[in-house]
């Protein structure tokens, strides 16, 4: 599924000064039931957000009337555990392009790249200088240029360099997916399948 | 030049190599199960494409299974249509699909090599982080998202940027009571969840050599829990040996050319890995896990590290503590225990049943202890009542279930309940993974046994 072209992204942001998030904590296993990818979002950070009756708990950030945006700012680590993509459809239904963090998880990062929520991985110097200037003032605009490579801090002007692989980022910033390309070599594939016992 | 056991497989997989990009990848068997599968069909669907290969496909259903009267309807609705899409699906692309009540029936990777379907030298993928397991046979196995399951039905294919190789040394011999699970649990602990992010990691030394297959396993498949993509052990006497005559492993002139492939199969001495680390075998004790984290593992023996002892991360390590009602420097040792869970892709094989039984032989299971003992497949099932582990099982006052995922990732019924502490073979103890509120110990299923029948937790050496 072709998915958002991503290009430059300002958006304020929600910061997540926790490490070692994993995908059980992003969606937890008992809502992996659906078969089609809707409603993900409802259930991003479940426990977290909500109490056991269902009440909201006050003290969790996407819960916090200070935050908001399309940025989710997380702690080292980012992703850890489960493959289930799941975790990135939740991120990206919530309203979430984008996730920063100083350390991605290898599988949620490609889960990200292949639908189009991008993953920017910041020193953990930055990330901390994010985190302390979301804190004392909930609006700031983070500045997300993909063609440069850059997350800047509106605010200060303070940015940094972010790497992605040159074939990814053109994938991104013209909405393509890893199956139409592989779809374009598929003779070239056959051969190679010819060769290759079962 | 030379390469290693990592290069071989996965350079002679590479149909195309993109510049500053990803190599695409040929993938010799797909793992397919109910949970990560129906999204990537509905994409074939809305391309009009179909299954490339469905005879390198396999489906079993696992995940959301329940584990009791499985000749039952399935009660829960959405777990329910989630396996009738699998069987649909399966039938549609005429991919075998071993479904529920099947005989052949189990958990994707306890199943995997049951039946031949891993095989040294192949590149295996699967819907599901713990693929890694395959690795114990020499093959490149690793787990991945939706999206490139839907590459791989539909071409058979997947676009991955080639990881960096590490390799991991543990040296001598085990100690008596320490298992694989152990051996892995200590290596976690040492790596920490982000250690080997963006490597695929070769066990090698004397300790991986003499462990069995099954042991093999347990430690490739918690290679993902220190960030991994996969763990490789060069195939051995022990592997052939094992996947031989197996229903679907070359058979005749067929398996002698595969030998000829899979003998070249092993690292080349002078070849050079990005990362090395090396330990002594001898010094590995039975582990427990104490927080949130497979990494937050320590020996049975020994007490909780302290805040002030770690590189950073203390507000999230004091938020682990604190989710599982423990405290700096507290002995695991004596903790008082509510569940016990034997089974999983990690622990849930004969060996994990044998070593489980071998410990609750003669003795009771504790009265306050609910232990849930799940088979990873109907062939480690049926090994059980043929062995007569059951029989004595039964006698300590245990129960077996069917087989499953279970309590793994509780996405059936088999949920610990809020607040509650289970001793658990499987391989994550994030917050809430064996239910919302759960607090989960990893362990060794010889640890699990020793926990079960004393209701607290127990050095299993003790009672030996």
């Amino acid at each position: 599924m072709a998915y958002d072209k991503f290009n430059i992204l300002k958006s304020s942001a929600v910061p997540l000064p926790i490490e070692n998030i994993d995908t059980d904590q992003i969606i937890p296993a008992r809502f992996l039931k659906a078969t089609e990818r809707v409603g993900f979002g409802d259930n991003l950070f479940r426990d977290w957000r909500y109490n056991q009756d269902n009440s909201l708990k006050s003290d969790f950030p996407l819960n916090d009337n200070r935050f908001s945006g399309k940025i989710l700012v997380g702690g080292k680590n980012f992703g850890s555990g489960s493959s289930r993509e799941h975790a990135a459809w939740a991120v990206y239904d919530y309203g979430f392009r984008c996730v920063v963090s100083s350390f991605f998880a290898d599988i949620f990062r490609n889960n990200c790249l292949n639908i189009g929520v991008l993953p920017v991985q910041t020193s953990a110097e930055f990330l901390q200088k994010i985190f302390d200037v979301i804190e004392s003032d909930s609006d700031t605009q983070l500045i997300i240029d993909l063609p440069k490579q850059t997350i800047t801090i509106d605010s200060t002007g303070a940015f940094e360099n972010f790497e992605i692989n040159s074939y990814k980022k053109e994938n991104m910033l013209n909405g393509f997916d890893d199956i139409d390309y592989l779809m374009n070599i598929k003779d070239q594939i056959g051969e190679f399948a010819k060769n290759t016992p079962l | 030049m030379s390469k290693t056991l990592f290069d071989k497989v996965w350079d002679s997989h590479v149909v195309q190599q993109i510049e500053d990009g990803p190599d695409v990848l040929f993938i010799d068997r797909h793992l397919v199960h109910e949970v990560t599968s129906p999204v990537a069909f509905l994409g074939l669907k809305n391309r009009g494409v179909k299954v490339m290969s469905p005879k390198r496909t396999f489906a079993t259903a696992d995940h959301n299974t329940p584990t009791i009267n499985q000749h039952l309807p399935v009660a829960d609705p959405l777990s329910a249509n989630q396996l009738k899409a699998l069987e649909e699906n399966a039938k549609a692309h005429g991919i075998s699909y071993w479904g529920l009540g099947h005989e052949k029936n189990g958990i994707v990777h306890v199943v995997g090599p049951e039946y031949g379907i891993t095989q040294p030298g192949a590149t295996i993928v699967c819907g599901d982080s713990h693929t890694s397991t395959h690795g114990a046979f020499g093959a490149i196995a690793f787990g991945i998202g939706t999206s490139e399951v839907e590459m791989v039905l539909s071409t058979q294919c997947i676009m991955q940027p080639k990881p960096k190789t590490m390799r991991i040394n543990v040296n001598g011999s085990l100690s008596k009571g320490v298992t694989s699970k152990d051996v892995a649990l200590f290596i976690i602990s040492q790596l920490s969840t982000s250690g080997a992010t963006g490597y695929f990691v070769e066990y090698a030394g004397e300790v991986f050599q003499s462990l069995s297959m099954e042991g093999r396993m347990t430690v490739c498949n918690l290679s993902i829990e220190m960030g991994a993509r996969g763990g490789i052990i060069a195939p051995d006497e022990k592997t052939f040996e094992y996947i031989k005559d197996r229903e679907f492993t070359p058979k005749g002139a067929a398996w002698d050319k595969a030998m000829n492939y899979w003998s070249t199969l092993s690292t080349d001495e002078d070849a050079t890995f990005d990362k090395e680390y090396t330990f002594d075998g001898s010094a590995i004790e039975p582990m427990i896990t104490y927080g949130t984290n497979p990494g937050m593992g320590m020996r049975i023996s020994g007490g909780i590290p302290t805040a002030e002892s770690l590189d950073g991360g203390v507000a999230t390590y004091k938020k682990s503590l604190d989710y599982m009602g423990y405290k700096e420097g507290d002995s695991m040792i004596g903790k008082k225990i509510d569940f016990v869970f034997l089974g999983s892709c990690t622990n849930g094989r004969i060996e994990d049943f044998r070593a489980f039984t071998e410990i609750v032989e003669g003795k009771k299971k504790a009265d306050h202890v609910t232990a849930w003992l799940v088979p990873g497949s109907h062939k480690v099932l049926n090994a059980i009542k043929e062995e007569g582990l059951l029989d004595t099982l039964q006698a300590a006052g245990f129960e077996l279930r069917e087989p499953g995922c279970s309590a793994c990732l509780a996405m059936n019924d088999d949920k610990i309940p809020a607040g509650k502490y289970a001793v658990s073979t499987s391989n994550r103890n994030f917050e809430g993974r064996q239910g919302p509120g759960s607090r989960t110990l990893l362990a060794s299923p010889t640890v699990a046994a020793a926990a079960a029948v004393m209701g607290v937790v127990t050095d299993p050496r003790s009672l030996v």
